[in-house]
């Protein structure tokens, strides 16, 4: 887009400030366009595993129900309790929704087609899920109320708990594709085995992308994981103080972060923008499509177990978290760089 | 152009954010300044070009430390008006440290542009040998030339980890954890047992 705007007459600065803009702009639209109606797809997919119809009265098969419920949201009164942080209380799902929409600035949509294609995507976008955790703690301090404040408490220690074994299973990708950048790590799985694009056709890969797909559940918190949302514990967590759009941030910043994670599924282990095979034929289909798929996808599989698997209780998390992950998520790092070094992967 | 005004942005808000972590009443925004403080850090090392070590003091910093920082913070209660009782008799104190470390700035910093000891270029950004990415770099330099103090350092780490836990952990005996294994291995049939006790008689489990 830069080139375009040169050629309309602007520096190369305020070109590159401009399509920087737009894109952005597009991309938040797209994620929260997309968040909108996944929000629609979950309630129909937990509903018809409940046997129930789900939303279907506002416009053709219920589709418009989200953006129903947003202008309801934007209508209503927000409610600031008064023994509340007031700052801290308002800043606390900003910083939620921001962050949610901060870390698709390096998911390659298409071969090259990112925000910011930088060389430390990887390490960008760990760092940038590390800070989804403090709108949680601060919603729950600053609500000053007992059931958010215990909420935050059992985020901060989940955050914790599962970034570590995120962090070890994203070092054997990075081990195996030589690169932290996502578009790399996606052009290095090119038919990895045989024809199949995707790391997770590795036998020594694939176990660790279901632990991957597992801290990704516990990472945004959705069930079995829902701790910070127990309603038969905690009311609503750390949201049981907020209202209208504040309540409607953290929604929206939940709902980006699980297809963000969903994102990164399909980005590190099932070749993101690749077809699944490595046939020509499937190359005339837009990567982007292929993206969505696995992506809508993945989602699926996210609104499955939620709709199917009961919720943890806290210490089988933390067992689960550092018990069980790390030491296999360790043992994986241990066993891939070595059987790299011995075919001489990296020579 | 606009990394001159992202370089002053960044740098003024890592001033600001850092005296307010000082000022600030409530340890918990403290805390949060901190973390604002880190974040704009973070920043000037993208603008620097050491994207890793900005990525990893975002990770480690921010992620982790400062959640913990933030976790403890929290759940205290103090009377900051108590804690500030000391500040004149801890004052001079508080001033030498400061002595000490402006003077190390000021050395270390004339070191660096003498250039005696091949530290890096005095001008601007060091560039990464060879054209390698940073991360290639620092990892090549790492495992290579300074091998044997990484691995000390991690050692001390290990020691110190395993120290805190070992001093801090204590074996309780009145708690019933959770066994997977036993509980994954019990059959049904020495769960449950059939009895057909006689009218008037109890059982014995």
């Amino acid at each position: 887009m830069i080139p375009f705007f040169e050629a309309s007459g602007f520096s190369y600065e305020a070109a590159w400030g401009l399509s920087t803009v737009i894109e952005i702009l597009v991309i938040s639209l797209l994620v929260m366009f997309a968040v909108a109606m996944v929000i629609y797809a979950d309630r129909k997919i937990w509903a018809a595993m409940a046997l129930r119809k789900g939303p279907n009265v506002v416009g053709p098969l219920g589709l418009l129900q989200s953006f129903a419920d947003g202008i309801k949201v934007f209508l209503q009164e927000t409610i600031i309790p008064s023994a509340a942080n007031k700052g801290l209380f308002l800043i606390a799902p900003i910083i939620t929704f921001t962050v949610a929409l901060m870390a698709w600035a390096v998911i390659p949509f298409n071969s090259g087609a990112t925000l910011a294609n930088i060389n430390v995507g990887v390490l960008y976008v760990l760092a940038i899920s590390s800070l989804g955790v403090y709108g949680v703690v601060i919603a729950g301090w600053s609500s000053n109320s007992k059931y958010p404040f215990f909420s935050a408490m059992r985020a901060a220690a989940q955050m914790i708990s599962y970034e570590v074994s995120i962090g070890f299973i994203l070092v054997c990708v990075v081990l195996w594709a030589g690169s932290f950048n996502l578009n790399d790590i996606v052009k290095a799985q090119q038919g990895h085995v045989w024809i199949i694009n995707g790391f997770v056709a590795n036998p020594l890969l694939f176990p660790v992308w279901v632990m991957f797909l597992i801290s990704s559940l516990a990472e945004t918190a959705r069930a079995p994981f829902d701790l910070t949302e127990a309603e038969s514990e905690l009311v609503a967590g750390y949201q049981t103080e907020y209202s209208s759009m504040a309540f409607a941030l953290y929604w929206l910043g939940e709902y980006a972060n699980v297809l963000l994670m969903c994102a990164l599924n399909a980005t590190l282990f099932w070749g993101g923008w690749l077809p699944p095979l490595d046939i020509p034929v499937l190359y005339y289909v837009p990567g982007t499509v292929w993206l969505l798929i696995k992506i809508l996808g993945f989602f699926f599989i996210f609104s499955w177990v939620k709709a199917t698997v009961p919720r943890y209780r806290y210490d089988q998390l933390m067992r689960l978290g550092w018990k069980i992950f790390l030491p296999l998520s360790l043992f994986f790092v241990f066993a891939i760089s070595g059987y790299l070094m011995a075919t001489g992967h990296f020579a | 152009m606009i990394q001159v005004f992202a370089f002053y942005l960044f740098a003024s808000l890592v001033i600001a954010s850092g005296a307010i972590t000082i000022l600030a009443r409530n340890p918990v925004h403290s805390v949060l300044w901190l973390i604002l403080a880190f974040f704009n850090a973070a920043g000037l090392m993208v603008l620097v070009g050491a994207e890793f070590i900005a990525m990893l003091l975002v990770i480690v910093y921010v992620g982790a430390v400062a959640v913990l920082f933030l976790f403890v913070v929290m759940m205290l209660d103090i009377d900051f008006a108590e804690l500030r009782a000391g500040f004149i008799q801890n004052a001079p104190l508080g001033v030498m440290i400061a002595l000490v470390l402006l003077c190390e700035l000021v050395l270390g910093v004339g070191a660096w542009k003498t250039g005696a000891l091949q530290l890096g270029v005095a001008s601007g950004m060091a560039q990464t040998p060879g054209g390698l990415s940073n991360t290639a770099a620092i990892g090549a330099l790492l495992y290579t030339r300074y091998l044997f103090l990484f691995e000390a350092a991690g050692i001390i780490l290990l020691v110190a980890m395993i120290g805190a836990i070992v001093l801090t952990h204590r074996q309780r005996s009145d708690n019933r954890g959770q066994n997977v294994g036993r509980q994954v291995a019990r059959r049904p049939d020495e769960a449950t047992v059939n009895v057909k006790p006689a009218v008037g008689q109890g059982v014995t489990l």
